[in-house]
């Protein structure tokens, strides 16, 4: 149930990102962004993954993509990539493959528990296995960014362990 | 070049007044010492000095959780010096000690102010100064009042000399959410705004000798460490490269800078020489390393690693070499520092789902929680080892703790309307006199 609603909500905050900046900008709106509820009709991270669709555009802009969801979340303490972000991962890293000019930077995050500077190196190890994996796909290194913020940008404010799960995140800046 | 200069330049702040941090003692020890502290005689003309240096004094040795000052209301004498001391005006009162003081003038502005510590039971002297200030100079003679009285009654020397450093939340001008690094006395007062950022600042450490912060600023997206002169705003850039730039601790003798870069992969220790600028890897391990702080002789560095799976305290010697574990406690220990004396580490321990602060003891190994929060991080001791504060998160919001080494005097540090303040350093003792 929580891997759904975080999806969802992964899902709800590149929407907002798309409706908020251009694919080229540097900051997304992400950043403490008031997270809205999109209703049963928003779309899944793995529902976006399967579909294909018929965009004429930049590939980024197209919410049918994978490449539409920018925002990889982790569970405690673990900076391995969950089973169901890794498709999204790869798609990004096939992208950055063919497209050899693009550059992204990677934001990794923790959650407020523990110690700052500890949740620092958290957030860059949670960077760097999306950049690895990325890496995997054919990307370039000079075209991936890492930075760390620990836990000093939060997505959600909050104690609770859905608001900790929104913070443990990497997210993906183009 | 040019760039890097006028960022300098602009980030030479001026001091700024900023909100005070309100101390208030959640919970006193049990037998605290009564004492009474007679407001201060005015021998000159006029109004006098502004600040009731009595009152000062008073209300550090309250906050130590040690003393148990009598309120001035209860007083059935208010003498000046000790031939108006009559020791049975505080023996009725259950007194065991006293302190009178008076102030004259001295120079076009200045004063002279004298005080007497009695024993009031064996009905002797204990100590007395004469003490020169300045107007600007009275809440700093007040806390070396209060240093002498409880260094010369417990044995142990005072910190209410000290400053605290802490990094608070505000809302800028422009409405947006800024970062400032703000530097106050140890009683909380006279907070003063040294770096303000929109950009997160992080890990404040003060130098050996008190006159230089190192901090974190993710100025420009970016992070890099800064030292910064506290009374100046002048400040350098030591460390800003690829990766993590973080967890700065100044060695003993204040000439090197302990950090955690990842500039050759993942977080490991280096030594940075302040003079030479020479730079010196201290851990090799795959793992995380981070958060080394200098043991007080110098020789070891403690810092946290999850070599072992989970966040715990090893030892590295300072020249070098294998990484000894120090914890074997629970699942996460993080963020350690030795106390002034050396005997214990202080550092973030997970407790069921709770972070706290937690004291290892390093002679017979003996581990005490000294934090009930869900929440506590960022423990630092008071230069005298009789207190630690840290950070807490109490009904949703960042505030400041202080325990004492026995854990029996809690205080609580506010900011008012509730504003967010976290990482918190407390200052070591320093050499210098401030004037204005």
């Amino acid at each position: 149930m929580k891997i759904c609603s975080s999806r969802k909500a992964a899902v709800i905050i590149v929407a907002l990102t798309l409706a908020g900046c251009s694919t080229t900008g540097g900051k997304t709106g992400a950043d403490g962004a008031p997270v809205k509820e999109m209703g049963e009709g928003g779309l899944t991270a793995a529902s976006a993954a399967t579909m294909g669709g018929d965009w004429r555009g930049n590939p980024l802009d197209n919410p049918d993509s994978p490449l539409s969801t920018r925002t990889i979340f982790f569970d405690f303490d673990e900076s391995q990539i969950r089973e169901d972000f890794r498709d999204v991962v790869i798609a990004h890293g096939q992208y950055l493959a063919a497209n050899p000019t693009v550059n992204v930077t990677v934001e990794g995050h923790a959650d407020e528990r523990g110690s700052r500077e500890y949740n620092i190196a958290l957030g860059e190890r949670r960077a760097n296995t999306v950049r690895n994996l990325m890496l995997a796909q054919g990307a370039a290194s000079n075209q991936i960014k890492t930075i760390s913020y620990g836990e000093e940008r939060p997505l959600a404010i909050g104690s609770d362990e859905h608001s900790l799960s929104q913070n443990r995140r990497a997210e993906l800046l183009y | 070049m040019k760039i890097f200069l006028a960022f300098v330049v602009t980030l030479i702040w001026h001091l700024q007044a900023a909100a005070a941090l309100t101390i208030e003692i959640t919970e006193g020890a049990t037998g605290a010492l009564p004492i009474a502290v007679v407001p201060f005689g005015w021998e000159g003309t006029g109004n006098g000095p502004g600040q009731d240096i009595a009152a000062i004094v008073s209300s550090d040795l309250s906050r130590s959780g040690r003393f148990k000052p009598l309120p001035v209301s209860d007083m059935l004498a208010q003498p000046h010096s000790d031939a108006q001391v009559e020791y049975r005006d505080w023996k009725v009162l259950g007194m065991e000690n006293l302190v009178v003081g008076r102030i004259q003038p001295n120079g076009s502005d200045g004063y002279l102010i004298r005080f007497q510590l009695f024993d009031v039971f064996r009905g002797s002297l204990l100590t007395g100064y004469s003490i020169p200030a300045t107007e600007g100079d009275l809440r700093a003679v007040a806390h070396r009042i209060a240093d002498i009285v409880y260094e010369t009654l417990t044995g142990s020397k005072g910190a209410f000399s000290t400053r605290i450093a802490y990094v608070a939340s505000i809302t800028g001008a422009d409405g947006k959410k800024k970062d400032t690094l703000q530097v106050a006395d140890a009683d909380g007062y006279d907070p003063q705004t040294i770096v303000i950022s929109s950009y997160p600042l992080m890990s404040p450490a003060w130098s050996p000798d008190g006159l230089r912060l190192a901090y974190v600023s993710f100025d420009r997206a970016k992070p890099a460490i800064y030292v910064q002169e506290v009374f100046t705003g002048k400040r350098q850039q030591v460390a800003a490269y690829n990766g993590i730039n973080g967890a700065p601790a100044w060695s003993p003798d204040g000439r090197q800078l302990a950090l955690t870069l990842s500039k050759d992969g993942n977080p490991e220790i280096y030594v940075l020489n302040l003079h030479s600028k020479g730079l010196r890897r201290l851990t090799d391990h795959y793992a995380i390393d981070t958060e080394p702080s200098w043991s007080p002789d110098g020789r070891n560095i403690v810092f946290t690693s999850d070599r072992g799976g989970q966040p715990q305290i090893y030892q590295v010697s300072s020249s070098g070499g294998q990484a000894q574990r120090m914890t074997f406690e629970g699942s996460y220990n993080a963020r350690a520092s030795y106390s002034p004396d050396g005997t214990s580490l202080v550092m973030v321990t997970r407790q069921g789902s709770d972070y706290r602060i937690g004291l290892l003891e390093l002679g017979p190994r003996r581990s005490q929680l000294l934090s009930t929060g869900k929440l506590d991080e960022s423990p630092s001791f008071a230069p005298n080892g009789d207190m630690i504060i840290y950070a807490t998160k109490s009904r949703g919001k960042h505030e400041l703790a202080a325990v004492s080494l026995d854990g029996r005097v809690r205080q609580r540090l506010t900011l008012p309307g509730g504003g967010d303040v976290r990482e918190p350093a407390w200052s070591p003792y320093t050499r210098y006199n401030r004037s204005n």
